[in-house]
């Protein structure tokens, strides 16, 4: 993967202020810059310092076609500049960044756009899995039927917490 | 005809990470599924129609309908959780 690829997925940190430096250089069509970090919480349901850690899964080969291909979405649906996607994998503690979607455009409502559209469908249709240490032991975490709705508002039905049961045909 | 099906999350920590499974020619993600469930024990219980799923086939998210090809990578896996 080469430092200026439109998707990364990597174990190592990232630094917000490079990316976005590199995201921007030298387009001078950009007045308008928004940078969403995703972070890793100590508590999910329950109290502060519930979560000791947290380990990401994901599907190799997959995950990064599916964020490439929403890429193409956001560009053709908002007038957008350039797109960078960072998601960490592997071990991670409580306050480590997880995510970053980073979207340069002319003017900022296209920017706010892309950038909520981008997390919303990574949210729901990119292929990742988050397992959090307790003092309880491990647990997958549940997908919240919220993550779905957030995307039905980008008139996209997501089948994700509410995946359906039906049979083949 | 053989198809690669791979596991991720919980149903590979339950089934290891993939199998290669005999299936018909011409049978959809959702028969593929149900051939599963049929096994019983284990696959019956966290494959089975209660549970949330999603299913891809060629590394994109699939529909239940969809015919699968020789040669396809399937994957099961739980509803997804990253960001």
């Amino acid at each position: 993967m080469k430092p200026g690829a439109r998707v990364r997925i990597q174990r190592a940190d990232f630094d917000l202020a490079a990316e976005i430096a590199a995201l921007r250089a030298g387009d001078a069509a950009v007045g308008a810059v928004v940078g969403f970090v995703g972070t890793v919480r100590d508590r999910n349901a329950g109290g502060a310092g519930e979560v000791q850690a947290l380990e990401l899964e994901h599907y190799p080969g997959m995950t990064e076609k599916a964020i490439e291909a929403m890429i193409d979405e956001a560009l053709a649906r908002f007038d957008v500049r350039a797109v960078r996607v960072i998601h960490r994998v592997g071990p991670m503690q409580p306050l480590e960044q997880i995510v970053l979607v980073a979207v340069t455009a002319a003017n900022r409502g296209a920017a706010f756009q892309a950038c909520e559209f981008l997390m919303d469908y990574l949210k729901t249709q990119a292929p990742f899995w988050k397992k959090e240490a307790t003092a309880d032991g491990a647990r997958w975490v549940d997908a919240r039927v919220e993550d779905d709705e957030a995307l039905a508002r980008w008139g996209i039905r997501a089948g994700n917490a509410a995946a359906s049961a039906r049979t083949g045909r | 005809m053989k198809v690669r099906v791979r596991y991720f999350a919980s149903l590979r920590e339950a089934f290891g990470s993939e199998e290669t499974v005999e299936m018909p020619a011409g049978a959809t993600l959702g028969e593929l599924r149900d051939m599963l469930i049929a096994r019983g024990g284990a696959h019956a219980e966290r494959l089975g129609r209660d549970r949330a799923l999603r299913g891809a086939l060629d590394q994109a998210m699939a529909d239940e309908a969809r015919v699968i090809d020789e040669g396809a990578e399937v994957a099961f896996f739980p509803p997804v959780t990253g960001g």
